[in-house]
């Protein structure tokens, strides 16, 4: 048998790394949701969609820009020198994902932006009409909308993809350090951002072409999932340790049944019988798919600040 | 701690002498001398000192930084620090800074025991107390009065109070501490092994340390010295029914059942006897009694201890013949708390036996002989006569119980029966006897029988929290104290003087023995006004420069031979045989066993187990818990149970228990380590944790007390210790 | 250029926290928080038993990720014998350093920044050893510059087993325990 005892008891580091709380989770749900938005939208830009429909191009930017910004508070309320934070913004460090992240994220307020000039709703532009007349001439631009599409849709992936290498690149946090976590993060995001457009839409015809986009983001993130606690649990013993987490561990029950269950396999049958018209389209689906996205990176933020490259959380040793 | 600010003006004294306030003046005005005094840099105050936190004394250098104390360093020119101090010694920082010191005296307002007290003046508070004392005095004549006095601070208490007519004076070192070993060599070689024991780490090739659990019991020189030896490749053996620090650190660890040490000690004296490895010529030329220790020792063979100890025969052949093979560098270590079974002295006469037989005696690498600077004392006038025995040894119950230090469980048993006269007065100087002594619960019951309790602190412990009247003592850093003149490898004396000035209305221990004199009507005992004078007296008066003693902390002597390899002429002259005594005829004459016997310990009720507690590195007992600093390394004491142990009793790491013991005693909750190092048959604690004071804010109820725990206790029939170990806890669970 | 270590001798240290109080009162710690700890490793089954003590802080390490993930550059690899630093005034307190220790050196200072052992720079820089090293009862600890053959640091690494803690995670400390 083996025995570790240390003497360290500082705050949030022991007896297991707590140095994030809600604010993160909360801003990488955010974040990988407007992320899924933005590809969706700029899918629909790129396929030039925006003529019928305001949802994409007008309402999932606003919507993007508010989540964003709520996503940008949490995360400062989560510093703790908040104010040194324009620290962040004078610099560039190629190596690390968070100043990657501070920088995407200032780019992606333009997109969004030009995202929402793009199709004025009615009502504003007959209030506004210079920014009508903006809009007309921009959405004219048939190269413009298109760059806008292929941006956003990139800015989302990049979006996306960092929620989840932020994690990720801790090599130190074993149940982070997955290569499979940004593809995870991505179909999660792209899964809750396509159960939001899904409830926010109102033509039928998109919200099935939705309802089934989202089947399909929710069976990849399932195989992701096996994917990813195979490649755990076949690596080394840190990481298998990491595994049984969700596995036989802490976060077993919380994983399962909120996750997997209620926010994949419950919303896909209930989608499936939706779109093959067995059952009337319901709210309920694109709900729990998002309570399931958020519930995965508490769980996930959480997991990653447990598992230790010395200490086991299983015997306290 | 609940204070009526409004002074009630019941404490109806006279005298609001001037003289403390010149005093007071006085020593403020020395601790900036003091100060100015010292080398300068970047804003950085340099003071040296000698340290506190626990009795080894080592020199240190205090750092004040702007006015503030910053931090502490050993003195370099210490020869018991070499410039490092111990854990609890760099922590001293936070004794300064601990936010619960007591601030200012307190005069009890409800009955004892509870927590209600006036803030009163100095005056106010030592008038009360002459008067008291006085009273007592009166009454039931000087006699009644006991002072418990632990620690160099308590030298000027004890003066007054000498010259008040007391003569009993007990501390704890004795019969809660060294006493058995001190009487044991004592009876065996005439002399005391002493602190700083005199074992010669350092230059030792092999040596066997009993329960000592050095690196846990951290005194700070023999810690260095016991790295020294790891590093010079020494073999060290470790006897300990838990796997210790030091254990980790041996080439042969033998996992003793506890209680059982004589018996190896005594299979050893066997295999050194049997196969002829002693030391022939120093047992034919200095030791008296071997024909009949070697007869009587023959039954006691390995095998035979095997029995007892657990431990295999090969192993105990194999760990004595290296100890013979490097004698004379190779000792048994005397341990230091050695009050364990109430049968210790025989024990220990076991351990100064194998000695003997290794002829390791004022020999390099085993025992040197301690030096002394020689300090003139300050001419006293003489103390009146006090001739009435002590209360603590009736007849002379325990023939060989300390002079010194006395019993302090005595004094207790006579406060409480009266017998042989009443005790009604304790003056406590720096022990916290709640937690010191066996059985807390006799110790409150003997305090609830007292008319005057009057305690000196610098915290509001357990024991303070009993008074009549609490005197907040400066701490070490604070205050000039008495001198350190250790007896040691080479002669020293050190200076304990303030580094930085008392954070409140504290005072030194001098001053408050001196006002508490003046007001007893004893003034002319301090023909001093200002405690340097009396230091600058003795140290002038040894030939040395006060001003160059003041700088440097620490003055050296001449080095003088402490090994027969030196020079050194072996000679024995204080025992009656005026050789080693394997045989003791005086323990003979008073109808003990001459050679020592062994006696098997109580077995743990089904279900229990054995209660044994020691040090952990960064406390020391119940005095720094709630020293911040400290409090940072560990805050509570844990429960050591056997992982195997754990898995059958279903006790995980980290769960909180209680324990109950055989006596049906529960403890404070305490949390489980679940661990593989120590014997099924025993747990182990901590000393000094479960506070029941609340005033110690953070430390209070954190962790159990052992002493708590130890409502049963054997008293040592040869020098009346108390043998704490003989105590059984089982699991409770909430 | 200089390459400060620290070489710490398991076989002596005795897991007593003098290193960590001196370093509590040197650097004025704040309370609750230690900058270095120790770590006792028992393997074995009583009596038998093997067990590692060990003296722990930042490893001051040669490929550091607290450094790479820091998005402010606030930590950061010192001129001064490369030991890894953090510049208060340039901290936001992400955390994003404290999650990629692998050793969980780092805290958070009460003052907001992110903290932890800063090998005593400021007395390194006078010629002094670090206050652990200088305080050491057992003198278990050593410090000195690996780029210099002749110290004693290197001497020790020539001369003795050692290994350091997680070389897994590829961080290269610059702690080295010898056994
Ligand atoms: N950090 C620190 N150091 C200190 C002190 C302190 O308060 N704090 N106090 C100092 C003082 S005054 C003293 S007296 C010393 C005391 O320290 P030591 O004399 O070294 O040790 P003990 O308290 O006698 O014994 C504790 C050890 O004895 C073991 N033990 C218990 N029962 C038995 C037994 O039956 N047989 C054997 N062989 N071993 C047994 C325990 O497992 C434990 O390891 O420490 C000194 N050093
Ligand atoms: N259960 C149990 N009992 C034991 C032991 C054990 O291991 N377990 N060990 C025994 C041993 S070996 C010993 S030596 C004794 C030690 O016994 P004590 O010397 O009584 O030790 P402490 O319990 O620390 O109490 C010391 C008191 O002195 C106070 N003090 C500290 N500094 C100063 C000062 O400068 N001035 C004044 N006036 N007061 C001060 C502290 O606040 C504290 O209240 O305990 C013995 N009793
Ligand atoms: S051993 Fe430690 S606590 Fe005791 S006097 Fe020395 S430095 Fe102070
Ligand atoms: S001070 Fe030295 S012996 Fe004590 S724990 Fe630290 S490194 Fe080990
Ligand atoms: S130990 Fe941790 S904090 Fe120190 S340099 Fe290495 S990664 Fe950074
Ligand atoms: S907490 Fe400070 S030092 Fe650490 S990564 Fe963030 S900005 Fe850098
Ligand atoms: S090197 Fe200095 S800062 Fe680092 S642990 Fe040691 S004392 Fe503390
Ligand atoms: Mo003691």
């Amino acid at each position: 048998m083996n025995e570790l005892v240390i003497t360290r008891h500082n705050e949030m580091i022991d007896p297991h790394l707590s140095i994030w709380g809600w604010e993160i989770p909360v801003y990488l749900f955010l974040g990988g949701l407007v992320a899924g938005m933005m590809i969706i939208s700029g899918y629909f830009i790129l396929t030039g969609r925006t003529k019928n429909t305001l949802c994409s191009c007008f309402r999932i930017p606003v919507i993007g820009i508010v989540a964003i910004s709520l996503g940008m508070f949490a995360l400062f309320l989560d510093l703790e020198h908040k104010l040194y934070v324009w620290n962040l913004y004078i610099n560039f460090k190629w190596q690390s994902p968070m100043s990657w992240g501070a920088w995407i994220l200032i780019f992606i307020y333009p997109i969004l932006i030009l995202g929402i000039l793009i199709r004025i709703p009615d009502e504003i532009g007959q209030r506004f009409p210079k920014l009508l007349d903006l809009s007309n001439k921009l959405r004219n631009k048939q190269q413009f909308v298109k760059l806008l599409g292929a941006l956003s849709m990139i800015f989302g992936g990049l979006l996306g993809a960092y929620t989840a290498v932020l994690l990720s690149a801790f090599s130190a946090r074993p149940a982070w350090n997955s290569p499979m976590l940004w593809t995870l993060f991505l179909a999660s995001g792209l899964s809750s951002a396509a159960a939001l457009v899904h409830l926010i839409g109102k033509d039928p015809a998109e919200r099935h072409m939705l309802a089934k986009a989202d089947n399909g983001f929710l069976i990849a993130e399932l195989i992701i999932i096996i994917l990813m606690i195979i490649g755990f649990v076949s690596s080394s013993k840190v990481h298998i340790d990491a595994a049984r987490l969700i596995l036989s561990g802490p976060f077993t029950a919380v994983f399962w049944v909120f996750v997997v269950f209620i926010g994949i396999i419950i919303p896909f049958i209930i989608q499936i019988l939706s779109v093959n018209n067995k059952i009337p389209h319901t709210n309920v689906a694109p709900i729990l798919v998002m309570i399931g996205g958020l519930i995965l990176r508490f769980i996930v933020v959480y997991a990653g600040q447990y598992s230790h490259w010395s200490r086991n959380v299983f015997t306290g040793y | 701690m609940e204070t009526k600010v409004t002074r009630r003006k019941f404490l109806q004294i006279t005298s609001a002498t001037f003289a403390g306030a010149a005093i007071l003046a006085s020593s403020n005005r020395v601790v900036e001398n003091a100060i100015a005094a010292a080398e300068k840099k970047n804003g950085v105050v340099k003071i040296p000192s000698y340290c506190s936190i626990c009795f080894w004394k080592c020199g240190l250098i205090g750092y004040v930084k702007d006015g503030k104390l910053w931090k502490l360093e050993g003195n370099p020119l210490d020869p018991l620090s070499k410039g490092r101090l111990c854990p609890r010694g760099n922590g001293g920082v936070g004794q300064h800074y601990d936010p619960d010191r007591l601030k200012a005296p307190l005069v009890r307002i409800s009955s004892r025991g509870e927590d209600s007290w006036n803030v009163t003046t100095w005056d106010e508070a030592l008038s009360y107390s002459a008067k008291r004392l006085m009273e007592i005095k009166e009454k039931y004549g000087p006699q009644s009065i006991a002072v418990f006095s632990h620690g160099p601070g308590g030298v000027f208490l004890k003066h007054t109070m000498r010259a008040f007519g007391v003569k009993n004076f007990t501390a704890p070192s004795f019969a809660q501490c060294r006493g058995p070993r001190e009487v044991a060599f004592e009876l065996t070689y005439g002399e005391l092994v002493g602190s700083p024991e005199r074992t010669d780490i350092k230059n030792s090739k092999c040596f066997a340390l009993i329960g000592s659990h050095l690196g846990e019991n951290m005194h700070n020189t023999q810690v260095q010295e016991f790295a020294e030896a790891i590093e010079r490749g020494a073999t060290i053996i470790v006897v300990d029914p838990r796997f210790s620090i030091a254990a980790s650190k041996a080439k042969y660890y033998l996992p003793i059942k506890p209680g059982t040490d004589t018996a190896l000690l005594l299979a050893w004296i066997n295999v050194l006897i049997q196969e002829n490895l002693y030391d022939k010529e120093f047992v034919e030329n200095y030791t008296f009694g071997f024909e009949p220790l070697r007869e009587y020792i023959k039954p006691f063979t390995p095998e035979w201890a095997f029995a007892e100890t657990g431990i295999q025969p090969d192993l105990i052949r194999e760990t004595i013949r290296e100890l013979a093979r490097y004698k004379p560098a190779s000792f048994v270590h005397p341990g230091r708390h050695v009050n364990w079974y109430g049968n210790d002295v025989q024990r220990l006469r076991a351990v100064a036996i194998v000695n003997a037989l290794l002829g390791n005696w004022n020999r390099k690498g085993a025992f040197y002989k301690p030096v002394k600077m020689d300090i003139p004392k300050y001419p006293y006038p003489p103390y009146p006569e006090a001739d009435y025995e002590v209360v603590y040894n009736p007849n002379s119950k325990y023939p060989f119980a300390g002079e010194d230090e006395g019993l302090t469980q005595g004094v207790r048993s006579a406060t409480i029966t009266g017998e042989p006269y009443p005790i009604k007065a304790w003056v406590v100087y720096g022990t916290n006897l709640i937690q010191t002594m066996p059985n807390p619960a006799e110790t409150i019951e003997a305090i609830k029988k007292l008319d005057f309790l009057l305690v000196i602190d610098v915290i509001p412990n357990e024991i303070a929290m009993w008074a009549d009247v609490v005197l907040p003592e400066s701490i070490y850093l604070e205050r000039f104290d008495e001198l350190n003149i250790s007896p040691f490898r080479i002669p020293f004396v050190g200076i304990r003087q303030p580094v930085v000035p008392p954070p409140h209305d504290q005072k030194d221990g001098w001053w408050i023995a001196r006002e508490l004199a003046v007001k007893l009507g004893l003034e002319k005992y301090y023909p001093w006004m200002h405690i340097e004078e009396y230091l600058k007296y003795r140290v002038e008066a040894a030939g040395l420069s006060y001003e160059q003693f003041k700088k440097d902390g620490v003055i050296l002597g001449n080095e003088q031979p402490i090994y027969v390899e030196d020079g050194l002429k072996l000679e024995f002259p204080f025992t009656p045989s005026q050789k080693v005594e394997l045989y003791s005829t005086q323990l003979a004459e008073k109808g003990f066993s001459p050679l020592p016997t062994y006696e098997r310990p109580p077995e743990p009720p089904p279900g229990y187990f054995r209660l044994l507690f020691g040090r952990v590195p960064v406390h020391t007992f119940s005095m720094t818990q709630s020293n911040r600093i400290l409090m940072d390394m560990v805050d509570e004491n844990e429960v050591w149970v056997n992982s195997d142990v754990a898995e059958t009793l279903v006790l995980k790491n980290g769960e909180y228990v209680y324990l109950k013991n055989q006596d049906g005693i529960l403890s404070n909750k305490v949390k489980v380590r679940v661990t593989q190092r120590i014997r099924p048959d025993c747990v182990f604690m901590y000393h000094g944790f479960g506070h029941t004071s609340k005033n110690l804010k953070r430390a209070y109820l954190k962790g159990a007390s052992d002493s708590e725990l130890i409502s049963r206790y054997d008293i040592d029939p040869i020098m009346g210790g108390t043998g704490m170990n003989n105590n059984f806890v089982t699991f409770v669970r909430e | 250029m200089a390459r400060y270590a620290m070489v710490i001798d398991t076989t002596k240290c005795v897991g007593c926290m003098d290193c960590v109080v001196a370093c509590k009162t040197e650097n004025n710690v704040p309370e609750g928080f230690n900058r270095d700890w120790i770590a006792y490793e028992t393997i074995g089954k009583f009596p038998i038993l093997h067990m590692e003590i060990r003296s722990e802080r930042c490893n001051h390490c040669d490929n550091p990720p607290c450094v790479y993930t820091c998005p402010t550059g606030a930590s950061h690899i010192s001129e001064i014998g490369g030991i890894v630093l953090v510049d208060y005034d340039k901290c936001i307190g992400c955390k994003a350093c404290i999650a990629a220790c692998p050793y969980d050196a780092r805290f958070i200072h009460p003052d907001g920044y992110a903290t932890k052992c800063t090998f005593c720079e400021h007395r390194v820089v006078e010629g002094l050893d670090p206050a652990c090293v200088a305080t050491c009862p057992t003198h278990c600890m050593y410090f000195g510059d690996l780029e210099d053959p002749n110290s004693e640091v290197s001497k020790l690494l020539q001369s003795r087993k050692y290994h350091v803690l997680q070389p897994e995670t590829g961080t290269k400390p610059q702690i080295f325990y010898l056994i």
